[in-house]
């Protein structure tokens, strides 16, 4: 993969087995956001494969991708919401533009907001959540479809101590009803908090190569 | 863009959610609707002409080509006697249908836009004039010319082709031209069109990105602006092709007076035609943010 003219990362090759729990980190400008936009198909890479779901990103089409992201919840580092609509429909975007019926997924979503902790919120606008309160409804969005991958960019990045051990919690907890989890962060406060909750391996981006990094973390 | 009947109808009908995920744009809304409100009133007009010129044309090339004049320029004292005689000749031509003295009223009717009412034609030199219908077969214009010098020295034939063919070459011109109007409004709605689509794209470019984040296939997305903007030509359309007949049946109507003027407009079954701008419109628009939609999205991940 090679960005700006250079390569970033070169000799990669990686594997995320369904059900595992993936920690992304690397200092700043390592390329862990460009990592985690090939994982979902944002990039394409400039050498080499890219599998998502036994599909070569290659060789699928726009459609198929979109398709693909409906099995990978992205929460991105900087959330991006529809601003004109209420956080109840921002949270049920993926459902909508799948063409779900939204009527019978409202219980799904009550419980949905009220496991993020945002049910008292459902009618406010995005503009008007805390950095906090965006970071969970990010996550909710990218949950409300069950997806079998969850790929997040530094979900922890601009909220405070609690509130980030509350979200990795409801990460936690996503992994052990199987999902796959990659989290790029670069707060190691954050993955030691859950080396002691789930069995997480941890990657490292440095020197264009990707590392599995020791266990002094 | 599969002229598929329920895929346009389910199209029309719309999908309630999909069309709130787009932030509503009341003025550049308004402004959709005013340019297609405006290029359906043009058409209108551009229409009208055409269709009035086709009409003129084919009236020219058809019905005056099968009717000539016959001119007796003779001394008053000669006139009844040399139009008796010609007439007698047209009689027996083979390819006249009927052929007919124009009465003093009608000779006067004729004089009337040229030297005003109560003129007192029977009183001044003026020639007789006969008009002659052809049949569909049409006479033989140079045997008749020769029978007439012979028997009528003071006839003169007048076949009208000297100049009926320049007025129906102006007419085809003209409806040429209206067509071709037509054809550049067209384009022009086009292009107007999707530079809107264009910059309702750029302005939502975060609502795409956040859509394709979240699985949204280009169909779905595109579907969103495609339709607004269609819906918005066909209202604009709709309002200016209302206003534009409207306008055009309130044309003062000229009567027979008038001559060329008259019927510039929409006469009997051709006020149907009108009708097809706004669909034209809607369907144009379609395109035209189809186009600008799809390209704006291969550019986006």
């Amino acid at each position: 993969m090679s960005y700006g003219g250079g390569e970033l990362f070169g000799d990669i090759s990686l594997t995320l087995s369904p059900g595992s729990f993936h920690f992304l980190t690397g200092p700043s400008g390592a390329g862990k956001t460009t990592f985690l936009k090939l994982c979902y198909g944002a990039l394409l890479p400039t050498a080499g494969h890219i599998r998502l779901f036994g599909a070569d990103l290659r060789t699928m089409s726009r459609d198929d991708v979109a398709l693909a992201r409906r099995r990978i919840g992205v929460v991105h580092q900087d959330v991006q919401f529809l601003e004109h609509l209420p956080v109840a429909d921002n949270v049920a975007l993926p459902l909508i533009v799948s063409g779900h019926d939204r009527n019978s997924e409202a219980e799904n979503l009550r419980e949905l907001l009220k496991w993020v902790g945002l049910s008292h919120r459902a009618d406010a606008l995005p503009a008007e959540l805390s950095g906090g309160e965006r970071q969970r409804a990010a996550l909710a969005r990218a949950v409300i479809m069950s997806p079998e991958v969850i790929l997040a960019d530094e979900p922890t990045g601009n909220i405070d101590w609690e509130m980030s051990q509350r979200l990795l919690q409801l990460l936690v907890e996503l992994n052990r009803m199987g999902k796959t989890i990659m989290i790029a962060t670069h707060d190691m406060n954050l993955i030691r908090a859950a080396k002691s909750q789930v069995q997480a391996r941890v990657l490292r981006i440095s020197q264009r190569r990707l590392q599995t990094a020791g266990a002094d973390l | 863009m599969k002229p598929d009947l329920t895929a346009m109808t389910a199209f029309l009908a719309g999908d309630a959610q999909a069309d709130r995920l787009v932030p509503p744009t009341g003025f550049t809304a308004r402004l959709t609707i005013f340019a297609a409100a405006a290029m359906a009133f043009l058409t209108v007009f551009a229409m009208a002409l055409s269709l009035a010129t086709g009409r003129l044309a084919d009236r020219w090339g058809d019905e005056l080509a099968r009717a000539s004049t016959l001119r007796i320029s003779a001394p008053m004292d000669q006139r009844a006697a040399q139009t008796a005689a010609a007439l007698r000749v047209l009689e027996t031509t083979p390819g006249v249908a009927a052929a007919r003295a124009l009465s003093e009223d009608e000779q006067r009717a004729l004089l009337e836009p040229w030297f005003g009412p109560d003129l007192p034609v029977a009183s001044l030199p003026i020639p007789q004039l006969i008009e002659v219908i052809e049949d569909d077969a049409g006479y033989d214009a140079a045997g008749l010319r020769l029978r007439l010098a012979a028997e009528v020295p003071g006839a003169v034939l007048d076949d009208h082709t000297r100049w009926r063919r320049p007025l129906v070459t102006a007419a085809d011109r003209l409806r040429l031209l209206g067509w071709l109007s037509i054809g550049l409004i067209g384009a022009a709605t086009a292009a107007m069109i999707t530079m809107a689509a264009q910059a309702a794209l750029a302005a939502n470019a975060q609502v795409i990105a956040v859509l394709r984040l979240v699985g949204a296939r280009d169909a779905y997305i595109a579907g969103a602006f495609v339709r607004r903007f269609t819906l918005r030509a066909l209202s604009g359309a709709a309002l200016g092709t209302v206003l534009g007949m409207l306008a055009v049946l309130l044309l003062p109507s000229a009567q027979a007076e008038a001559g060329f003027l008259t019927g510039l407009g929409f006469q009997g079954w051709h006020w149907v035609w009108p009708l097809i701008i706004p669909i034209l419109g809607a369907a144009v628009a379609y395109a035209a943010t189809w186009q600008a939609a799809h390209r704006t999205l291969k550019e986006l991940s």
